[in-house]
């Protein structure tokens, strides 16, 4: 174990950015197993919310979403990677809470707000999480979701049994297999789940959520250039969402526009992208090769996906929601 | 004096190396501590007395989310991964004798069963067993919801739950009735062992031991509920979700303890064999010519002769035991590895001091075991003329 440290990539001490470019692609942190946020295809390509947003930040960077490389990171395992610079972001449905923030890794932008469900039977009729009083329950080790079930059932006086698994096939096995009567982790996460049953419609999400998970790409403590560069990434979506601004129409709008502020999101006037390390064009490159928040959810999450997954928090603030870019000035 | 300079050479060198060893631990020590530093990683082992917050399945002392702390949770790992590697222990090496007596029984079934099932067992890998155990039998046992009910026990998918004992207040006399009795059985044991060594004639061990052992606390038992405090049981229910209550044995507790035992059973079979050919044949002949069974000549001439090749090995086996019992990790057993390794990692982002404090558990349980086989060996071994 002494020796691990020894052996650190050179970008932990110089620029994360410096390194990106150096190297020539982006390393990025992610999950591997969970529908809609990273999960590679038949083929071998890379899919989902977490996955395209480390493209975006490709994109802006070497105006190629495809200079990335995408390492699946275990939940235990996480947090050295990233610390070890193994990884240059980490992009992997990780819940931004301050112990990690201030023990483990900053975390720029939150890109997903989610909450913790139960996965339960419908044969149970169950409607609500109380009445999961007495059940047993299975979930993934090493999660905020082990905290957040111990809190809410001893502060309502219930009791629960619980079981824990390293990964989540094992967890959904278990819990598939009758085991438990309940699987709890973040609700989007169950969306991805239930279909991998082998009967998704005889299992419901129930509609409560008993934490608040949001979930943000984490980056390396010290490096605040990098963490400019992460959290501007997403905003550059949300405003790009927020002005109208489409992977589909973006190229008609840099040449027609008269809007000030498509203008200066597109690079057309202004130099903002050099303030990241950036050219003039990095948000420009972004929805051309990614699309807006918009364009990245429907097509990794949305009603035309198998997950069906509603924006509810996650719409723009202008629609009810909470996603808010900050104004690219 | 020719050879003087010589040692004083290789001492020399000896103590070369040994610095440099020393060098090279010092050297990897401050470059970690100093790397961490600088990747904001506190070390140290204050966050053992945090609170732990999270829930484990099977505990064998008080624990609770709200007030137990990462120690705690330590010591519940610890405490499971001894109580499946002890109990495997046991339950390998009689299994293992066994088996291992039967590939040279004279009966052809007993001989072919027993050959059949080390080379079945022991060409498997454990991983795929444990995964047989837990989720192939599992699967086949009833629902939770429809239980098998057994005489106050439950059996389903979710384990087994038996009626518990409550050991309380004067209770206690039971148990220590039981250890009473073991200790009994065990004295009764040397002195036949020592009157047969004096010329005498031999007694009957087992069945006055087993009635030691049974009778004792049986005794007890009944002695306090005729006197007005019977020992409390708590019987398991029927609950809403499955049966509750009572002494329950997880499914990936059974899963563990059986095939961790079954697996290293067929090992320990395949050394007891070698251990046994490797008395001179002579021996065995002798005793049938003084009138011995087979059972007898085993028991007093084969086996304990036996015994001395076999214990070495067979310390490695209980070695792998204890180090196999990590694979709890894949079938969700709250093992030292699983809680601590996983779950208190994961949440203090200590790695460091944590597989530290796993690797020394590992070691001082692995060492302490084989100090433990190596004096037993010496004991054990006759003394050669």
């Amino acid at each position: 174990m002494a020796i691990l440290p020894a052996i650190l990539p050179a970008q932990a001490q110089d620029g994360t950015l410096a390194g990106v470019k150096a190297r020539g692609h982006l390393v990025c942190g992610v999950s591997g197993g969970v529908a809609g946020f990273s999960m590679p295809d038949g083929q071998g390509r890379w899919h989902g919310l977490d996955v395209d947003f480390c493209r975006a930040l490709a994109a802006a960077i070497f105006d190629d979403p495809e200079k990335v490389r995408f390492i699946p990171q275990s939940s235990a395992a996480r947090f050295t990677a990233l610390q070890s610079g193994e990884i240059d972001v980490l992009a992997r449905n990780t819940t931004w809470t301050l112990s990690r923030d201030t023990a483990a890794m900053n975390f720029p932008a939150i890109t997903f707000f989610d909450g913790q469900g139960f996965l339960v039977r419908k044969s149970l009729a169950i409607t609500q999480v109380k009445q999961l009083d007495r059940a047993t329950i299975c979930l993934q080790q090493g999660t905020t979701t082990e905290l957040n079930t111990a809190d809410w059932f001893r502060t309502r006086g219930l009791t629960y049994q619980v079981v824990t698994f390293a990964n989540s096939e094992q967890t959904l096995g278990a819990y598939e297999s009758g085991r438990c009567d309940a699987y709890s982790t973040d609700k989007s996460s169950l969306y991805g789940e239930r279909l991998k049953t082998a009967h998704p419609d005889e299992h419901v999400i129930l509609d409560e959520a008993i934490s608040k998970e949001p979930f943000a790409p984490g980056v390396r403590q010290g490096d605040d250039a990098w963490r400019d560069l992460v959290a501007w990434t997403h905003y550059a979506m949300l405003d790009a969402e927020e002005a109208g601004i489409t992977q589909a129409n973006v190229e008609q709008l840099r040449k027609e526009t008269l809007s000030p502020d498509v203008k200066r999101i597109l690079g057309v006037e202004g130099k903002y992208g050099q303030g990241l390390g950036l050219t003039g064009d990095w948000a420009y490159r972004i929805v051309h090769h990614v699309g807006n928040y918009g364009d990245v959810f429907a097509r990794n999450l949305g009603d035309a996906t198998p997950l069906k997954i509603p924006r509810g928090l996650n719409a723009l603030w202008t629609n009810g929601g909470l996603q808010y870019g900050p104004p690219i000035r | 004096m020719p050879r003087r300079p010589f040692r004083l050479r290789a001492l020399a060198l000896q103590a070369l190396v040994a610095l440099a060893l020393a060098a090279l631990v010092y050297f990897a020590a401050t470059n970690a501590s100093e790397k961490l530093a600088r990747q904001g990683i506190t070390a140290g082992f204050g966050f053992l007395s945090r609170a732990a917050g999270f829930d484990i399945s099977q505990r064998l002392i008080p624990y609770a989310a709200a007030t137990s702390t990462y120690l705690d949770a330590f010591v519940v790992g610890l405490l499971n991964t001894l109580l499946v590697s002890a109990l495997a222990i046991v339950l390998a090496s009689v299994l293992g004798f066994a088996v291992g007596i039967a590939r040279l029984s004279p009966n052809w079934l007993a001989r072919t069963l027993a050959a059949a099932y080390v080379e079945t067992l022991r060409n498997l890998p454990l991983l795929l067993q444990l995964l047989v155990w837990y989720v192939a039998v599992r699967v086949a046992l009833p629902e939770a919801r429809d239980p098998a009910a057994w005489g106050g026990a439950y059996l389903s998918q979710r384990g087994l739950v038996l009626p518990r004992p409550e050991f309380f207040g004067i209770a206690w006399l039971v148990p220590l009735a039981f250890l009473g009795g073991l200790l009994g059985a065990f004295a009764w044991g040397r002195r036949a062992a020592r009157r047969v060594e004096a010329g005498g004639r031999p007694r009957p061990v087992f069945w006055p031991g087993l009635a030691l052992v049974l009778g004792l606390p049986a005794l007890a038992w009944i002695g306090l509920a005729s006197s007005g405090h019977p020992v409390a049981i708590a019987w398991p229910a029927p609950g809403p979700y499955g049966p509750e209550g009572g002494l329950g044995v997880l499914p990936e507790f059974a899963a563990l303890l059986l095939g961790l035992s079954t697996y290293t059973a067929a090992f320990i079979a395949e050394i007891v064999r070698a251990g046994l050919n490797s008395v001179a044949r002579g021996q065995g002949e002798a005793a049938a010519a003084l009138g011995l069974g087979r059972a007898k000549t085993l028991a007093l001439v084969t086996i304990p002769q036996a015994m001395r090749v076999i214990v070495p090995p067979l310390t490695s086996q209980y070695l792998n035991i204890t180090k196999n019992s990590s694979l709890a990790v894949l079938i969700g057993y709250p093992d030292l590895v699983h809680v601590f390794m996983g779950t208190v990692l994961n949440q203090t982002n200590q790695a460091v001091e944590v597989v530290a404090i796993t690797m020394a558990v590992y070691l001082t349980l692995s060492l302490g075991l084989a100090a433990l086989m190596n004096g037993y060996n010496r004991r054990a071994a006759p003394v050669s003329r």
